[in-house]
């Protein structure tokens, strides 16, 4: 299974070539042999996995037809597996058991996914580089010695090394999609509300969506399709039906209006990085694209809008987490003193400033200079990416503005943040944005990949994945693999 | 907005965070410098513009008021960090004193 993708993989179970069982075996002996070093996972879930490949053997025997059959995967440690640790990296959930499957990791298992493991995150969803775990170090498949970005870096590098081969991570400003680019896979966000979040625990309600992770378009639209949709448990969660995929996926770009947004300039960026991206647009146009200059004025506010609103709404959130119901508690005479010491012990630094601000943000006599003028704001971004789309089909930009970053490299918080310049407004205007490999810059003597991200208006997935699959069929950028990946792969062929 | 500066020592007590002297001036200081960069967007011309709360259009989504399968009470009270038979135990919250009875809530501000 190295090196294959889901679609093989699910082709040679469901024609029983392979087993479930055989394949699942095969990813945990590499995931127990390899993961020491990555760190991508927090839960190796091998009885659940061996479980669940015999139940897929039996489905196929019986003549189901399952579009993951036995395709590993990662879910990242914020969504709940019945049974499994669910810590979203906290120390506040280190030791709690989920009692319920999310109805987006249950919809992949329906479809036949094996779950491999929980994947190491920020603690909550919150950070850029994974650094912000309470509970594990994730390093980055191509140079070990840096972050795999994040908040979804453990699912991310988990399909890097492929010790798996989906992975379902979430994003709220980008935690799908800046980690993804650091790594050189396929990371998408689908329009917010189209796939549930019901089982997904809970960061900025307005801005989270659950998404996949994969070496490849069309295996991030596999997984997608069998996650997405209307699910009654999520009340956000959109009526309205999946696009079906393409049945013939497009050749090229032909009649495709690329958009490249001029407060995007590529010169503020390292040249390295500046060539690469030039050299993706010019691919775009290769492929018969056509670039039109379009302006989002407002995005460069997007930074501190989403500042204001995610953690605004984590405040409420995370006020859950006081110690009586589940989760960590620590003893004191008087409730009060106990909430306090409880969630002192329990969250960690970033997850503690976030409280903190959001908490001010929505205190009386700032809401309306602070929560209110950020909605306002977002309300802005989004008209920006309305009026952007009457002229073009398709966003392109980077994914981020550097390339994965060695370990305490921001010690800053701020700066952390403005990982997420480029994909921020995309989340704040709820729209689906994706990440692909568009190319690799030398540092260090280490290749460290570079993102792409694409953005399509609401709803319009299908749009998104056809034209991200034309431009990765015609550069072949996703077909070169990680270090920590050969170099596993020599030794367990040696 | 103007001015930024975060209480940080009242607002942690909103938030039932207890920090530590170390922690009130770090994350005061980290706070700080980010209201100063959020104050970016008193530039935006805001006035007239509707808040988004949400960005998908949505109602009030409602479904049948009919029991429906749930958790069992043990599956439920199975985290509990402290629990007594069906219930979750927390320290007392009611005090009693001369007076008749009060929240001890009250009493530790």
């Amino acid at each position: 299974m190295l090196g294959q993708t889901a679609a093989s993989i699910a082709a040679a179970v469901r024609s029983r070539k392979r087993s479930a069982v055989e394949v699942a075996s095969e990813t945990l002996t590499r995931a127990h042999q390899l993961d020491g070093k990555v760190g991508a996972y927090l839960t190796i879930t091998d009885e659940l996995a061996l479980a669940q490949a015999r139940h897929v053997d039996e489905r196929i025997a019986s003549g189901e037809i399952l579009p993951l059959a036995g395709v590993p995967l990662a879910v990242k440690d914020n969504m709940c597996l019945a049974g499994t640790r669910t810590t979203c990296g906290s120390r506040i959930l280190e030791q709690w058991t989920a009692p319920y499957t999310a109805t987006a990791v249950q919809r992949a298992l329906d479809a036949g996914a094996v779950a491999v493991g929980k994947t190491n995150c920020d603690e909550f969803a919150m950070g850029s580089s994974c650094e912000n775990s309470a509970l594990g170090v994730t390093r980055n498949p191509w140079d070990l010695a840096r972050v795999p970005g994040g908040s979804s870096g453990g699912s991310v590098a988990a399909v890097a090394a492929d010790i798996a081969t989906l992975g379902l991570g979430s994003d709220t400003g980008g935690s799908i999609r800046e980690p993804a680019a650091f790594c050189g896979v396929v990371g998408f966000k689908p329009t917010y509300g189209r796939v549930s979040r019901y089982g997904l625990v809970a960061f900025a309600s307005s801005l989270d969506q659950i998404g996949p992770i994969a070496k490849t378009v069309n295996d991030a639209s596999l997984l997608y399709a069998a996650i997405g949709g209307k699910d009654p448990l999520d009340a956000t969660s959109v009526e309205r039906p999946l696009e079906a995929l393409p049945s013939r996926w497009r050749e090229d770009l032909h009649g495709i209006r690329v958009g490249i947004v001029r407060e995007f300039p590529l010169d503020v960026l390292e040249p390295e990085l500046r060539t690469v991206y030039e050299a993706a647009y010019a691919d775009l146009e290769r492929l018969g694209a056509e670039l039109v200059d379009v302006s989002l004025p407002t995005a460069d506010y997007g930074v501190a809008t989403y500042y204001l609103i995610a953690p605004a709404e984590c405040s409420s959130n995370l006020a859950r987490f006081d110690g009586v119901r589940y989760g960590l508690r620590v003893d004191e005479p008087n409730v009060g003193s106990m909430y306090e010491a409880t969630r002192a012990a329990g969250f960690g630094p970033e997850v503690k400033r976030r409280i903190l601000i959001g908490t001010h943000a929505l205190s009386s006599g700032y809401y309306d200079a602070y929560y209110v003028r950020a909605q306002k704001a977002r309300t802005l971004i989004a008209r920006d990416f309305a009026r952007a789309f009457e002229s073009c089909d398709v966003i392109a930009c980077p994914a981020a503005s550097c390339v994965a970053f060695r370990f305490n490299a921001k010690s800053d918080p701020y700066s952390m943040y403005l990982m997420d310049y480029y994909t921020i407004p995309m989340s704040l205007a709820g729209l689906p944005s994706l990440s692909l490999p568009c190319g690799y810059v030398a540092s260090d003597g280490a290749a460290l990949p570079v993102g792409l991200e694409l953005t399509t208006p609401l709803f319009t997935e299908t749009r998104l994945l056809d034209v991200a699959r034309a431009y990765e069929r015609a550069t072949f950028h996703a077909e070169r693999r990680s270090p920590a990946l050969t170099a596993s792969e020599a030794a367990v062929s040696a | 907005m103007s001015a930024p500066s975060i209480d940080i020592r009242y607002v942690a007590k909103l938030a039932r965070i207890a920090l530590t002297p170390d922690e009130i001036a770090t994350y005061g200081a980290q706070l700080d410098n980010l209201l100063s960069h959020v104050a970016a967007l008193e530039r935006l011309p805001t006035g007239e513009v509707p808040p988004t709360a949400q960005v998908i259009p949505a109602s009030n989504a409602e479904r049948d008021d009919v029991v429906r399968p749930s958790l069992s009470r043990e599956a439920v009270l199975a985290e509990a960090p402290n629990r007594q038979g069906p219930y979750f135990r927390v320290p007392r919250i009611i005090a009693i004193s001369d007076d008749g009875l009060r929240a001890r809530h009250d009493e530790e501000r």
